[in-house]
Parts: C-alpha cells; sequence; structure tokens
C-alpha cells in the first residue's frame, strides 16, 4: 500500500474565543494547511471533517458541507464524530480512501468551539460521551471518569498525584515555545498539587482546559505529491482503530487501554515499526493519568511503571522518548474535534525540523499520534515516518 | 427533564430503577455465560439473543471512587458527591453512594443498591448505600 503524504498542516490558536464560530476558526486552520502544502483548493477531492459537541454548542448539526464551504472546496464532506477521537478517525478514514486509491487529495481536520457554553456547560456536553443512562444519571462527568481510573491505578500499580503533577509539569513546559498553545506557561509540582480538586484524586492542573480552535490537513497520495514536487517529507506510514465497551463499569480492566493497545498495535505493524522505533508521540492526555494510560498501551512504558515517567525523565524534552513536545492537550488545549489533526500536524512539523521544539529531536524519524474518544472505548493511532 | 406524568421515560432502563426500588434488580445471562446490564436484545460479548434475567446480588463492592466538586448542571447542589464504580459479581454498576460522609468512602467497601434523587433535579439516580 503506499503511504500517504502530510502535505500540509494548519491550526488555529487553541484558547479562548467564544465569539468564533467553529466555520470561521476551521476556516482560518485550512487556509494555513492550503498555503503550507502548495495543493490548489480544486484538486481537493474530499473533506473529512472530525467534531464532538456542534450541536450543543451551536446549535448545528451537519458540518461536513458548512466547513467544505468554509474552507471553499468543492467536494463531498463528510463530519465524524467519536467524541474526542473525532478528527483521529477523520484522519484514518481519508489515509484509507487514498491508500486504496480512491483519492489523491483530501481535506481532512476538525473544529469545536467550546467555551461559549461556560464550564459547567462544557462540562455537560463533554460528558455526553459517556453512557447517558448509567453513568451520565449516576453523575459522571468526563473528569469524573477519569478519575476513577486513576484511583484504579494507584491501587493495582501505586503512584501518587506528585506523579502526576509531573506529567503537567512537563507539558506545560513543552508548550512555552508553542505560540498555538492556550497556556505558554510554566508550572511547578507544587501548583498542580495545591489547585483546587476537580475529582479526587484529581485537580484542576490534571485537566486539560476548555478549548476553541480548528486543525486542518492536506492529504496527499505518494503519486500527487511525486508529480507536483511537493515538499512533503513525512508520510503517514500506519493506521489502526481500537474500540472497547462503553461504560467503564464494563471492562475487566480500569487501569488500562485495551482500545489504544489494539489501534497502537495495528499501526505498528501496519507501518512495519515496533514500539522501540518511535522517537517522539504525541498522545492523548485530556487528563495526566490518560498520559500513563496511553504510554503503557502504546509499549511505550511497560504496564504499571508509566506512572514514573514524567518523573523520572524518561519522556520529557531531553529524555529518550519526548512525549506531547507540543504541550500535549494538558497545555496547547483541547478544541476536542480538533485535536486528533492537530496532533498529526504537530508529529509532522516536529519530524520536518519545522517546530519550536524540533530542536529537541533532531535526529528523530518516526512518530506517533495517539487519539482517544471517551475513556478510550475509541482510540486511533497513527505513525508517521521522514521519507527523504 | 420533569417529574410530570405525562414524561417520556427509557424502556428497560426506568424499568429496571422500578425493579431495583421494589428490591428485584435483575442483570442478563446469555447461554455461554456473558452477563450485562440492561436494555439488550443481544449480547455484547457473543451476540446471543436469548438473554435470561437474573437477580441482582443484594452487595457488592467498591471497585474505584471519585470524589466529585465540579459538576455538570444537573448535579450543581449534589456536589461534592462520591461516584463509585461497583462490582456486585456477575456485573458492575456506576452509581452515587449514599448514607455515608464522602470523606469515608474507600474500595472495597460493601454496598447495597438504593435508588436515591438528585438534590438538584429531582431524578432518579442510581444509589449505592454501605451494607
Amino acid at each position: 500500500m503506499s503511504d500517504v503524504r502530510v502535505a500540509g498542516t494548519g491550526l488555529t490558536p487553541f484558547g479562548n474565543s467564544p465569539e468564533r464560530t467553529s466555520r470561521d476558526l476551521f476556516a482560518e486552520a485550512s487556509i494555513a494547511a492550503f498555503e503550507d502544502s502548495g495543493v490548489p483548493r480544486e484538486d481537493v477531492e474530499g473533506v473529512f471533517y472530525g467534531n464532538f459537541m456542534g450541536e450543543l454548542s451551536e446549535h448545528q448539526g451537519h458540518q461536513g458541507p458548512l466547513m467544505a464551504e468554509a474552507a471553499g472546496v468543492q467536494a463531498p464532506a463528510t463530519r465524524y464524530e467519536s467524541a474526542c477521537a473525532s478528527s483521529g478517525t477523520a484522519v484514518r478514514e481519508a489515509v484509507t480512501r487514498i491508500r486504496n486509491g480512491e483519492n489523491d487529495v483530501l481535506l481532512v481536520g476538525g473544529a469545536e468551539r467550546m467555551t461559549n457554553l461556560g464550564t459547567a456547560g462544557a462540562t455537560e456536553a463533554l460528558a455526553i460521551a459517556a453512557d447517558d443512562l448509567w453513568e451520565v444519571r449516576a453523575g459522571v462527568t468526563f473528569p469524573g471518569a477519569y478519575a476513577l481510573m486513576a484511583r484504579a491505578y494507584f491501587d493495582e500499580f501505586g503512584g501518587e498525584h506528585e506523579d502526576l503533577a509531573h506529567i503537567a509539569v512537563k507539558n506545560h513546559a513543552n508548550a512555552l515555545s508553542n505560540e498555538k498553545a492556550q497556556y505558554q506557561s510554566a508550572i511547578e509540582v507544587s501548583d498542580a498539587l495545591e489547585a483546587p480538586p476537580v475529582s479526587e484524586p484529581l485537580g484542576l492542573y490534571d485537566a486539560c482546559p476548555i478549548s476553541d480552535g480548528a486543525s486542518a490537513l492536506v492529504l496527499t497520495s505518494e503519486s500527487y505529491a511525486a508529480e507536483h514536487d511537493l515538499e512533503a517529507p513525512v508520510a503517514i506510514t500506519g493506521t489502526g482503530q481500537g474500540g472497547d465497551r462503553m461504560a467503564l463499569h464494563d471492562r475487566e480492566y480500569l487501569a488500562r487501554s485495551p482500545a489504544a493497545r489494539e489501534a497502537g498495535a495495528e499501526a505498528y505493524a501496519d507501518a512495519g515499526v515496533s514500539a522501540g522505533d518511535v522517537d517522539l508521540a504525541e498522545v492523548h492526555d485530556c487528563f495526566t493519568i490518560a498520559e500513563v494510560l496511553a504510554l503503557e498501551a502504546l509499549d511505550l512504558e511497560p504496564i504499571g511503571e508509566g506512572i514514573t515517567a514524567a518523573r523520572d525523565g524518561r519522556t520529557t524534552a531531553d529524555g529518550e522518548t519526548p512525549i506531547n513536545l507540543s504541550g500535549g492537550l494538558k497545555a496547547k488545549g483541547h478544541p476536542v474535534g480538533a485535536t486528533g489533526a492537530s496532533q498529526i500536524a504537530e508529529v509532522t512539523d516536529l519530524l520536518a525540523g519545522e517546530h519550536p521544539n524540533s530542536d529537541h529531536v533532531a535526529d528523530a524519524t518516526t512518530g506517533v499520534a495517539h487519539n482517544a474518544g471517551g475513556t478510550v472505548a475509541s482510540a486511533t493511532v497513527h505513525v508517521l515516518e521522514v521519507m527523504e | 427533564m420533569s417529574d410530570s406524568e405525562d414524561t417520556v421515560t427509557d424502556a428497560g432502563f426506568d424499568d429496571w430503577l422500578d425493579a431495583a426500588e421494589d428490591g428485584t434488580a435483575d442483570y442478563l445471562e446469555c447461554p455461554d455465560g456473558h452477563t450485562a446490564l440492561p436494555p439488550r436484545r443481544v449480547c455484547p460479548d457473543c451476540g446471543a439473543t436469548d438473554l435470561e434475567e437474573l437477580a441482582l446480588p443484594d452487595t457488592g463492592e467498591i471497585r474505584t471512587f471519585t470524589v466529585t466538586h465540579v459538576p455538570t448542571p444537573a448535579f450543581e447542589e449534589d456536589a461534592p458527591y462520591a461516584t463509585a464504580v461497583v462490582d456486585f459479581g456477575p456485573v458492575s454498576l456506576t452509581g452515587q453512594v449514599v448514607g455515608i460522609d464522602v470523606d469515608d468512602v474507600e474500595t472495597g467497601l460493601e454496598v447495597e443498591l438504593e435508588i436515591a434523587t438528585s438534590e438538584t433535579t429531582g431524578e432518579r439516580v442510581i444509589g449505592l448505600r454501605p451494607a
């Protein structure tokens, strides 16, 4: 199968812009992606767009054609919804389409408008990623669900809140040079430990912020990139997706993410790489504990040991395998529907030497993007490699 | 969300809450022994469609819990509250721990089902009371 070139990437700043519509956000990201790619809009054969809560935040369904229009593209468009993994699944579908030879050029991305809902409203909207009957009606929130997993992790493998604080500190430090990040401010372990509790044992600094933002990618076939002499050195060489039971209580393990393991194994095999080949990764750290579970599911850390990775420096910017050099969801921000494609954009730029943090990974050739929905009932993993 | 008499219910789920209030909550088991909470027509593990309704054991044990301080609007007046995942043996379920100070909730605590009411909305909530 042919690899899929990432010809262009575009991100809006992630942050607090309650008045901006998602169509405006996506338009901005798409303009940046087209400019970066050198691909003309008329060559685009389809739009694959991720969004989670548009009905709740903007009273807007049927966003596919709306976003094609916003991007100035005349092509069929589909919205993908898999909670926080919405644009990860959009990327996967687009990659599959190009590999199958059905398309040569696709616009992929996502957007989310969230801050206009306020904290309570956004908390309510995010909660619908859980089982409404059996979880949400018992008072489970999104932070609450990850808090359930965090306590289960501590009970099974050990670890404490301070270990999680080191993850927040690391990701804030990584975001300092990322001008698109929502938080470009350093924090200390004591800040995280003293922050107000959200859902114990998780506090405010264990949680990603509520964010507005959009991401866009121009993906092309190898042959299109070659024919048009595109400067697109990075390719998506592996894709995987995993699933699990919707409700956390229906899972055998409360502190593991089998869906991410399944997605990772599939993506590694697809790319012909192993976890040992991975030079850097962007993983779905919606909460600090989620980064731990992701590292273990991707075999970047043994089961039960991911909790110490940030504290002991294995995943810091100058560690063995830097994780979330963009700042991650924690500090870069998490406009839900935009996140999966934004991770692909960050890994591409890091590998291409075009990212503010590329110096930390100057020799890197292989990167991974891990995107998760709900309590990881949905997961996508993509492997990206430098091709030339 | 109103409690007026003509409120549309969720078939299967509200029936289960009714049964739980009567002390007759059930779970489903397929011929291969896979278990699940209702409402279901199909076993999520193997696809079997002949599911048997069996009585939920009286007590379960807390597998994990959290105390939520930042709730959704539907639980604004209830916070802080403890939510727990409880292992009843054949199935686990999620509910709010009631009848105990949130600071005293712990993993391993034995609890029984008790349908409670949200202080915010008056809606029924799956409650778990120390046994």
